[in-house]
């Protein structure tokens, strides 16, 4: 089980940026991307601020020059767009040159299209294009289309977690020698849905949310897509890639406690933490920064704070939560924090947890609040899901 | 490589697979829609607490009691849950009423139970299972998804028992939307007829089959898992030497397979590509299907699944789901191959042990 999983390519559409660079960019000047809906007809207009990627359907449908007859669903849209840049950013030419495959990550799906005609459906044919994208393999069927790849294609929905497990999954094939390279992330656009159904959760916030303060109130939603190409060592060495980032450990737990709600002592956070370090192999003292799950919600920022402190004793490593720049993007937020988290072993930046004022009084974590520069070699992530699914990664440099 | 053996399986569906017996009792169906035969859920759930779970929960939450309790295993190492829909009762329960209510006097519980992972995180939270827990949600190779995953966590040293189920309900807006694209049959066939309909699309059904495998074997234990691949796209032309390389990849030639479990759901469009192997690799070998008997649905293969892991154990074919009549013989390796509407194919190898 030595071997190594490189990561040679990544892509990403977000509410602060339609490229990796925009993506770095509004990350550095601290520029989040959150407003109140515009997109969406909802009668929760004025009342809840999101993270909206600022290119409209028609938009999309243009860039990638999809033919009247296409449906796809925004999921699939923002999908696509993601995962061809990943894979231009790897430079392959041939994608079927070694064993590839793809493993995406959605929660919503095409539920866009679905609350849009649902009873139109019933009434006339016009959209019935759309029936057949509703389910969640839709969207990665028409990414591995576009990309071309024919035989293992997958996808995991496990809620917020959704795409630290399909990085996972790639990762583990790497290593079983199933697959030579795997496309790995997901995508998720906003939905009236989703919206509504945080809403009647009560865990929405009316501003900005605030990660990690004591008084948060609530996550911001927001809609995403990331892909990752992870590659072989013998595919890195053959073609003499140039790697961006190793996924170094992984480990994926259950909190058995709640469906929707974290345990109090962090149990399933904990334990996914220290299975990631298991398969990692490395110390908890080794990492420079943690991309904390940070929704701003006040059960998971206390919930997620007491495991930390569980996992890494009084030394806890500087932690920011990028959710204050994107907004939750359910089960993209893994993959779009996975690119985050190589950006910062690249660039030996950690990014700043907006909006933070005061520490939460019972374990008094203070978050890194402005851009710092310093040699990170090790990046830990985590991501937590409804369901009790809590799933950690590990990035290194080497 | 570790090994992987079947060691525990539990089955709701529009059969009476939870009762003793192996299919000796069929029930036919006259309509495109089969629900599955309830079991007593009192048994297996307090009431107050199947009141407030949806109905995939409760199937899922029997099947794979019933597969642990076969196994003699109380908590498992990991649960890996395939499903298409998720409990797609509830998402047309919270899309409905954000529309006929305009977005108000919503309530949470019909969204938490939309998730897809509920199912698989119920059966840990009711377990108190604090092991890995993934949910695949990929159309028709949902189920197979977790058995790859399953043999690899086997080999990564991570597990010894492994819950691994598929489960799907019906959702009644969503069948009407099916009728109307014609997945669904228009005509009501019979699900006895199913297989010589000669129409456009199916009959759909829902179910939970769960299995526990091991790296163990033990006295209980159905079969062995030799092997899974997925093929998001394969035409019909190159599906004979796509079997051919994975059977040779598992040293196994044509005539060593004893029997096929076929996907057939009598959409006359899409089962040319069992026709194909039917008359063709395996025109000589022992022939089944099932999906008369289960409908069709994202994780139906899973059926086809628990019905090849009996047949290895009995040793035994019940006459109904016989496509030919080949001579008896010792039914030792039996290869899987389903799809849906030609995409996402599976194939799978068995092994008696």
């Amino acid at each position: 089980m030595s071997k190594r999983v490189a990561i040679t390519g990544m892509g990403i559409v977000s509410s602060i940026g339609n490229s990796v660079e925009e993506n770095l960019n509004a990350l550095l000047q601290s520029k989040h991307g959150i407003s109140k809906i515009s997109s969406i007809k909802t009668r929760h207009i004025d009342e809840i601020m999101v993270g909206e990627i600022d290119l409209s359907n028609e938009e999309l449908i243009k860039q990638l020059r999809l033919p009247e007859s296409q449906n796809y669903s925004r999921t699939a849209l923002l999908g696509v767009v993601a995962a061809k840049q990943a894979v231009e950013n790897a430079g392959i030419s041939d994608i079927n040159d070694c064993r590839t495959g793809l493993i995406s990550a959605t929660s919503v799906g095409g539920m866009d299209m679905t609350e849009k005609y649902y009873y139109q459906y019933l009434e006339d044919e016009t959209n019935h294009k759309y029936i057949g994208g509703h389910h969640a393999g839709d969207s990665t069927h028409k990414i591995a289309e576009q990309l071309g790849i024919t035989d293992f294609v997958t996808t995991i929905s496990t809620a917020c977690s959704s795409s630290a497990n399909a990085i996972m999954l790639g990762a583990r094939m790497i290593k079983a020698g199933k697959l030579d390279r795997v496309v790995v992330g997901g995508a998720d656009c906003l939905s009236k849905f989703t919206i509504n159904g945080f809403k009647t959760l009560m865990i929405l916030s009316d501003t900005y949310c605030k990660p990690f303060d004591n008084d948060r109130t609530g996550l911001n939603l927001g809609e995403a897509a990331a892909f990752l190409v992870l590659e072989s060592d013998e595919i890195v060495a053959k073609e003499n890639k140039k790697v961006l980032a190793y996924v170094s450990g992984y480990g994926n737990a259950n909190d058995a406690f709640h469906q929707t709600a974290s345990s109090d002592n962090g149990e399933g956070a904990t334990l996914a933490m220290q299975k990631a370090f298991k398969v990692s192999g490395i110390l908890p003292e080794q990492i420079d920064y943690i991309n904390a799950h940070g929704t701003a919600t006040p059960n998971n920022d206390l919930s997620e704070s007491i495991a930390i402190q569980r996992v890494f004793g009084s030394k806890i490593p500087d932690l920011s939560s990028t959710k204050g720049f994107t907004g939750h993007t359910l089960a993209a937020a893994a993959a779009i924090e996975a690119v985050y988290s190589i950006l910062a072993i690249q660039h030996n930046l950690i990014f700043p947890n907006l909006n933070f004022n005061t520490a939460i009084a019972e374990t008094g974590i203070v978050p890194v609040t402005e851009v710092k520069e310093k040699p990170i070699n090790y990046v830990l992530s985590n991501s937590f899901g409804f369901g009790g699914n809590c799933s950690t990664l590990i990035f290194s440099k080497n | 490589m570790k090994n992987c053996y079947i060691n525990g399986l539990g089955c709701v569906s529009a059969q009476k697979t939870t009762e003793s017996g192996f299919l000796d009792d069929i029930v036919f169906y006259d309509t495109n829609i089969l629900p599955v035969i309830n079991p007593n859920y009192k048994e297996y759930i307090p009431p107050a607490a199947a009141r407030r779970m949806a109905k995939g929960v409760k199937m899922g939450v029997v099947a794979s009691s019933l597969a642990l309790k076969d196994a003699h295993v109380e908590v498992p190492d990991a649960i890996i849950t395939g499903t298409g829909m998720g409990c797609l009762q509830d998402s047309e329960k919270f899309v409905s009423a954000i529309i006929d209510n305009d977005e108000e006097f919503l309530t949470p519980t019909s969204f938490i139970q939309s998730t897809h992972n509920t199912v698989g995180a119920q059966i840990a939270l009711g377990l108190q299972c604090k092991a890995y827990n993934f949910t695949y949600v990929h159309s028709a190779i949902s189920f197979e998804s977790c058995l790859i995953d399953a043999q690899m966590k086997f080999n990564e040293d991570e597990a010894s028992t492994i819950l691994v189920g598929g489960v799907d309900e019906h959702g009644k807006h969503t069948n009407d939307l099916h009728r109307l694209i014609g997945h669904i049959k228009k005509e009501e066939v019979g699900s006895a007829d199913l297989i010589h309909s000669n129409t456009d699309g199916s009959i759909f059904g829902e179910g939970a089959i769960f299995c526990t495998l091991s790296d163990e074997k033990t006295e209980h234990s159905y079969a062995k898992l030799v092997d899974v691949e997925i093929y998001s796209q394969l035409s019909e032309e190159n599906l004979e030497s796509r079997i051919k390389t994975f059977l040779e990849a598992n040293k196994l030639s044509i005539d060593d397979i004893d029997l096929v479990v076929l996907g057939n759901n009598g959409d006359v469009t899409f089962d040319s590509y069992y026709k194909t192997i039917e008359e063709g690799l395996f025109k000589k070998t022992q022939q089944v299907y099932y999906k008369h008997l289960s409908g069709e649905f994202n994780t139906a293969s899973a059926f086809g699944f628990w019905l090849a892991s009996k047949i290895i154990k009995e040793q035994e074919i019940p006459t109904l789901v016989k496509i030919n009549d080949q001579p008896k013989k010792t039914y030792k390796n039996v290869l899987l191959y389903n799809q849906y509407r030609g995409e996402n194919h599976s194939l799978v190898v068995l092994q008696s042990c």
